[in-house]
């Protein structure tokens, strides 16, 4: 049987073989976190940038489990309410990390962690006319969406649902319509909970999913970790599969003639 | 001297450069930035870097995150 094809993910010129990429936090120690980035075959993690701790400097770091030079760290702006924070954060993280592939995300209550489209967008303009490669973390607005395309940024990253929530797609409809209209990858970013919420991203047509509380509180992360790699390659293939039309009536499976 | 790091306030020696600072708080330069009264200094000019009294000095690193 002949290998059955797919393009792999490019995202800013950088290929990655695997679609899911996922986050590092709330994890019970770095050691399972890596543990966990093995198990879900992801090549690109998204990292936090804050204070070092000085009165203890040999606290665990992160580099020292998870290498930077076989992943792709993918720093955040989480925490950041305004544009000038965002930029800020992600200056200090091209001079911590050497390169210039970010996640964007510029957030508004701390209730639902919405993101504030306005300031996301500025600065979004900001951090393209600076040289970075944004990818965005955005509502599911496809009119947002496209300005964000338009002013350079090399990823849309529709929320699924409010992060850290796992409740699962809410709105297909709006996520279908940014596929659509998109010319660079789309990922669901925040909100998947489970393995089938993956899957569902991706027959969407999304290109990937970033996910982090999901893998993090699961009761096993490491073995979520695994189900979250099959449901995004089992989503994938099902997306470029094509799937049959739904019909309103059974339709048997076996053949009506040659009954005894 | 006085400067003030991470919200911090610490004594360092009257001159002392970034590199001597990360030096002192027995960091890493590699595995961190540093910011300067809100401005970036590059890791090659840490130690031609000459802070002052009364300085505001960030100094970050990656830490886990979604």
């Amino acid at each position: 049987m002949s290998q059955i094809e797919d393009t792999p993910l490019v995202v800013a010129g950088r290929e990655l073989k695997s679609r899911l990429i996922i986050g590092t936090g709330k994890y019970e120690s770095y050691e399972q976190n890596a543990r966990a980035l093995e198990a879900s075959g992801a090549e690109m993690i998204t990292v936090a940038l804050r204070r070092v701790n000085l009165s203890d400097p040999s606290q665990p770091r992160l580099v020292d489990h998870i290498d930077p030079d076989k992943y792709v760290f993918l720093p955040n702006t989480a925490g950041c309410f305004t544009g000038e924070d965002a930029v800020r954060t992600l200056r200090l993280a091209r001079e911590a990390g050497g390169w210039s592939l970010v996640k964007l995300e510029v957030l508004s209550d701390p209730k639902h962690l919405y993101p504030d489209m306005e300031e996301t967008l500025r600065a979004a303009k900001m951090l393209t006319d600076d040289g970075f490669d944004v990818m965005v973390y955005c509502s599911d607005d496809p009119v947002y969406a496209k300005k964000l395309e338009d002013a350079g940024c090399c990823a849309i990253m529709p929320l699924g649902a409010p992060i850290g929530s796992g409740l699962g797609l809410q709105n297909k409809v709006n996520i279908r319509l940014i596929v659509e209209q998109s010319s660079v990858p789309v990922i669901v970013d925040a909100g998947v909970g489970t393995a089938s919420d993956a899957a569902i991203a991706m027959e969407l047509g999304c290109d990937g999913v970033l996910m982090n509380t999901a893998i993090a509180e699961a009761k096993d992360p490491v073995r979520m970790a695994r189900a979250m790699k099959h449901a995004v390659i089992a989503g994938r293939d099902a997306y470029l599969a094509g799937r049959m039309p739904k019909k309103r009536y059974a339709d048997p499976s076996s053949p009506l003639s040659g009954l005894i | 001297m006085q400067i003030e790091v991470n919200g911090e306030t610490k004594t360092v020696e009257d001159g002392a450069s970034v590199a001597e600072l990360v030096d002192q708080l027995g960091l890493d330069a590699r595995k961190v930035a540093v910011e300067r009264n809100l401005e970036i200094v590059p890791k090659s000019l840490y130690a031609e870097t000459a802070l002052a009294e009364g300085d505001r000095i960030e100094i970050v690193q990656f830490v886990g995150g979604g």
